[in-house]
């Protein structure tokens, strides 16, 4: 009794509150490290007043954020309006609990048995991930729709088609990776690459492509960033959002973004492993612990993500589509049959 | 659209010649002002006159640059004539000038054209009473619009036969047009004094109904 | 199972208000849009948020008083509008200005005309979502509003030019530092089309927007790179030189589609010709005094006179009208190019998308205190 209650109760509840903590905290630093990135892309200095060169800048945003006014326009629908935010922010947030970051670990002996540091390991993981991702679209789409204003409806509207039309070009890109790891499993994936000697990278650059062109789209970043095209549509769907709901559809960008980043390093990047975790005279790269190697790959892709910012101009609306209809699915599918025909060969 | 019309230096605008070869230079004399000369043998004055008959009244040039005064009546048919005939495709600017004391007719309205082939420009002027209305080229050259427009916003000139003569720079319902000599330089009173019913009492900012997006 | 296809629901026209208040119609202009989904219908331009009455307090100052009302028009390229006036001004009352003031005015004009692309590329980049162009602009346009500064005092407003010369002899170390700038300028660019130029997203979202034919373009009264984007080689620097252009060798560049993209290179290569202009004229900078003897209290002969300079968005004209030994013009029109330009914005964007429209608005290279006066 005494010990089934801290296997499902304690421990889970202490790992659910490090791990939203470390993801908040990992977020608003995002915000940071774009701020930043994108100064020294653009000649200028970037955020270097709030604490020691700008530390604290974050958190300044962040109270700033908290104590400002929450407006709700009259013409709202108000609880929709209320929702939006939520619907938005809670799927990001939730996909962080089957996202494997490090292996099984004792905490240098701290524990008597190794315990695996992430939440659960669920064998529908890769499932789980992209279904409660593709939720946060309502959000956006409810967001614009009740603001009652004509922006935020097109922002919304623009949201909705960008997304259910990138979610399948996705979700071709992921099934190579599950043809390659047979398995939905996120830790099962991982370990897959460490029995195949490969991360998976190799085989699937095009998945890899694919999947991190959508993931994208996914998040509207930049170039994909039409719904909150800030030149055509002020601020898209959350131009009348204020105060602490307009952070969490920020916060659920920077979520989505890690989410994104996150899957891309393990379904392509081989997750915790160190490079060439086969290779025995490597073994020295072992010293450094496996969740730091996740999060140096992930960081790898944020920055991706800023240099595409800091980068590219802004797709507009028909050739976003085109681009997802006419290039990726098509090449989504002929990807799916070479990564096919490959594994057949390979494995008989 | 070649270089070779940039040749040919033009007298009528620009900088007067330079480096002449003068005990002083031309910059430390006294500046000799332009002079008022006829202008009724100009080639593109006799032409006009040839083709619409009664049309100019009068032709004169100063500082290089041809006014020809013609009959309101004509307008459109001269327009058209120097636009297709002459080759004066480009409205360079439309506006108007108000003499309030003036007994011909209160108002000057001008058409300033220009023709690409020789680089040349011509200014066309009505004389028009503040009752009567002006005829439209907006039929001859589509840029006028919105000249037209703003003629008729900051002087009260009406055209006839314009697609779309609304004031553009100030509000439907202001009171008054302000480039006319008698509307005070200091302004009048407007929002709340020229539409009681739209705006609140004593000034404010504008409430509807339905908001809009 | 001919004829139109019956749609689904009930379809009404979307109306929009795009602006007053929005960040990429470059000012106060609104754009009343009838949308059907996210395709333009129709666009009826709404302005004058900014009028001023400029015209009208023309005809209240002395013919030198006007200028500083000049530099409030175009606020971007001030100094090419106080050229407009005090050339307008100097036909009107026959007056030759000193070579040095000649110079130095078109030294001045030049770099106006390269801050205002500057800020013309900065804003059109941003507008179509490429938000690094701006830092890079803004890096060069602070140089020479540095140099503005050092010359006369003032950064934006300038108010830099006289009746019959230029106020002010150039500081000294002033051509050298200006020399030094305008040497590096054109690597400056090179760094500016390497970030759009060749980007396949920029092509896209630019090439075929917006097109306007050279005939419609001289129709619609288009002037400056709208109407060198369509194709035809027109600047008044080379037709009506004003100044000493006529001493100095540079080139128009035009365009051949008159679409976004040919608009902008037209404006990019501008910036390259201006760079050479002021190259040419700090190299060829004459002495003697800069300005003209002119007499302090200014009589105009009575008459109408029209003159116009190159400003960077177009043909920039004053037309002054005087009485007999008047000192204050009876009456000062001003032909702005954003004016005439925006006109055509509603031929130019039926039935592209909302997207488009922040790109032809940007490309047409609008300032309201030019339009609304």
């Amino acid at each position: 009794m005494h010990a089934a209650l801290i296997q499902f109760i304690v421990i889970p509840v202490v790992k659910i509150a490090v791990i939203l903590g470390v993801v908040l905290l990992v977020v608003a630093y995002l915000t940071f490290a774009e701020r930043k990135i994108l100064a020294y892309m653009q000649v200028r200095l970037g955020p270097n007043r709030v604490g020691p060169k700008g530390w604290l800048q974050p958190i300044a945003d962040g109270l700033k954020l908290f104590v400002k006014e929450d407006l709700i326009p009259a013409k709202a629908e108000k609880a929709v309006f209320l929702l939006a935010p939520a619907m938005i922010m809670i799927p990001a947030l939730l996909a962080f609990s089957v996202i494997p970051f490090a292996p099984a670990t004792k905490l240098f002996g701290l524990l008597p048995k190794a315990i695996p540091p992430y939440v659960t390991d669920i064998n529908i993981a890769l499932l789980f991930v992209l279904g409660i991702s593709s939720i946060g679209v309502y959000g956006i789409i409810l967001g614009g729709w009740s603001s009652n204003n004509k922006f935020s409806l097109m922002g919304g509207l623009r949201s909705a088609a960008q997304m259910v039309s990138y979610e399948v070009p996705m979700g071709f890109a992921i099934i190579a990776v599950l043809l390659m790891a047979r398995s939905l499993s996120l830790v099962q994936i991982v370990k897959a690459q460490q029995a195949a000697h490969l991360w998976f990278f190799v085989p699937g650059i095009l998945a890899l492509g694919i999947y991190f062109i959508c993931g994208v789209a996914e998040t509207n970043r930049n170039p994909f960033d039409l719904p909150e095209a800030e030149s055509e549509l002020v601020a898209g769907f959350h131009t009348e959002y204020s105060g602490m709901k307009f952070a969490f559809f920020f916060l659920a960008e920077y979520t989505n973004m890690l989410v994104v980043s996150s899957l891309a390093t393990i379904m392509f990047f081989g997750g915790w492993l160190r490079p060439f975790p086969n290779v025995a005279w490597l073994s020295f790269l072992g010293v450094v612990p496996p969740v730091i190697w996740f999060a140096v790959k992930v960081a790898g892709f944020i920055f991706v993500y800023m240099w595409f910012r800091g980068t590219f101009p802004r797709y507009r609306f028909d050739q976003l589509m085109q681009v997802g209809w006419k290039w990726l699915i098509p090449l989504s599918l002929a990807n799916l049959v070479i990564v096919g025909a490959g594994v057949l060969l390979v494995k008989g | 659209m070649t270089d070779e019309k940039n040749t040919p230096k033009p007298e009528d605008q620009g900088a007067a010649p330079k480096s002449q070869p003068e005990a002083k230079p031309p910059w430390l004399d006294k500046p000799v002002p332009p002079v008022h000369v006829d202008a009724m043998d100009d080639p593109d004055v006799t032409a006009l006159a040839a083709a619409v008959e009664d049309a100019v009244l009068a032709a004169d040039a100063f500082a290089g640059e041809v006014t020809i005064t013609i009959d309101p009546a004509k307008l459109i048919d001269a327009c058209r004539f120097l636009k297709q005939e002459r080759g004066f495709k480009f409205l360079v600017d439309l506006t108007a000038v108000d003499w309030p004391e003036r007994e011909e007719g209160r108002f000057d309205v001008v058409y300033w054209m220009h023709r690409f082939d020789d680089s040349r420009r011509i200014r066309v002027r009505i004389i028009v009473g503040e009752e009567t209305s002006v005829p439209s080229v907006t039929g001859v050259w589509k840029t006028s619009n919105w000249m037209e427009r703003e003629v008729y916003d900051m002087f009260g000139i009406v055209f006839d036969g314009h697609p779309n003569l609304e004031r553009i720079l100030l509000w439907e319902g202001f009171n008054g047009h302000p480039l006319r000599k008698d509307f005070p330089v200091e302004g009048i009173d407007t929002g709340a004094a020229v539409q009681p019913d739209v705006y609140p009492e004593g000034g404010g900012p504008l409430v509807e109904e339905e908001g809009g997006a | 199972m001919g004829g139109p296809l019956e749609p689904l629901f009930d379809v009404e026209e979307m109306e929009l208000s795009f602006g007053p208040q929005h960040p990429s119609t470059h000012g106060v202009l609104r754009v009343m849009l009838k949308l059907d989904g996210e395709k333009i219908m129709d666009a009826k331009p709404i302005i004058g948020y900014l009028h001023r009455g400029t015209e009208k307090l023309f005809e209240t100052e002395p013919f030198p008083q006007c200028i500083p009302h000049t530099d409030r028009l175009d606020y971007v390229a001030s100094a090419t509008n106080n050229q407009g006036f005090v050339v307008t001004m100097e036909k009107l009352l026959g007056i030759t200005i000193p070579p040095r003031a000649a110079y130095i005015r078109m030294i001045l004009a030049e770099l106006g005309r390269i801050s205002s692309h500057l800020v013309w590329l900065a804003t059109h980049a941003i507008d179509l979502g490429a938000i690094t162009p701006f830092f890079y602009n803004f890096r060069e346009r602070e140089e020479i509003l540095d140099l503005f500064e050092a010359y006369c005092g003032a950064r934006l407003t300038l108010n830099t030019m006289r009746i019959g010369g230029v106020p002010f002899e150039l500081p000294d170390g002033w051509v050298d530092r200006c020399s030094d700038f305008i040497d590096r300028f054109p690597a400056h660019v090179d760094e500016y089309e390497q970030l759009l130029t060749e980007n396949r997203i920029w092509k896209r979202r630019t090439v075929g927007v917006g097109v306007i034919s050279a005939e419609e373009a001289i129709e619609m009264g288009l002037t400056g790179p709208p109407l060198r984007g369509s194709g035809v080689k027109w600047d008044i620097r080379k037709v009506f030189p004003y100044d000493h252009y006529d001493e100095i060798d540079f080139e128009i560049p035009v365009g051949t589609n008159g679409d976004t993209y040919d608009r902008y290179l037209v404006r990019l290569q501008e910036m390259r010709q201006s760079a050479r202009i002021v190259r040419q004229c700090l190299d060829k900078l004459p002495d003697g005094p800069v300005i003209a003897k002119v007499p302090k209290v200014l009589r105009a002969p009575e008459g109408m006179v029209y003159a116009s300079v190159e400003a960077p968005k177009g043909e920039l004209g004053y037309f002054i009208v005087t009485t007999p030994k008047g000192t204050k013009p009876y009456r000062c029109h001003v032909r702005p190019p954003s004016f005439i330009n925006l006109q055509a914005l509603p031929e130019m964007v039926q039935g592209l998308l909302v997207a488009d429209l922040v790109a032809v608005i940007g490309t047409l290279d609008i300032v309201l205190g030019e339009i609304d006066r």
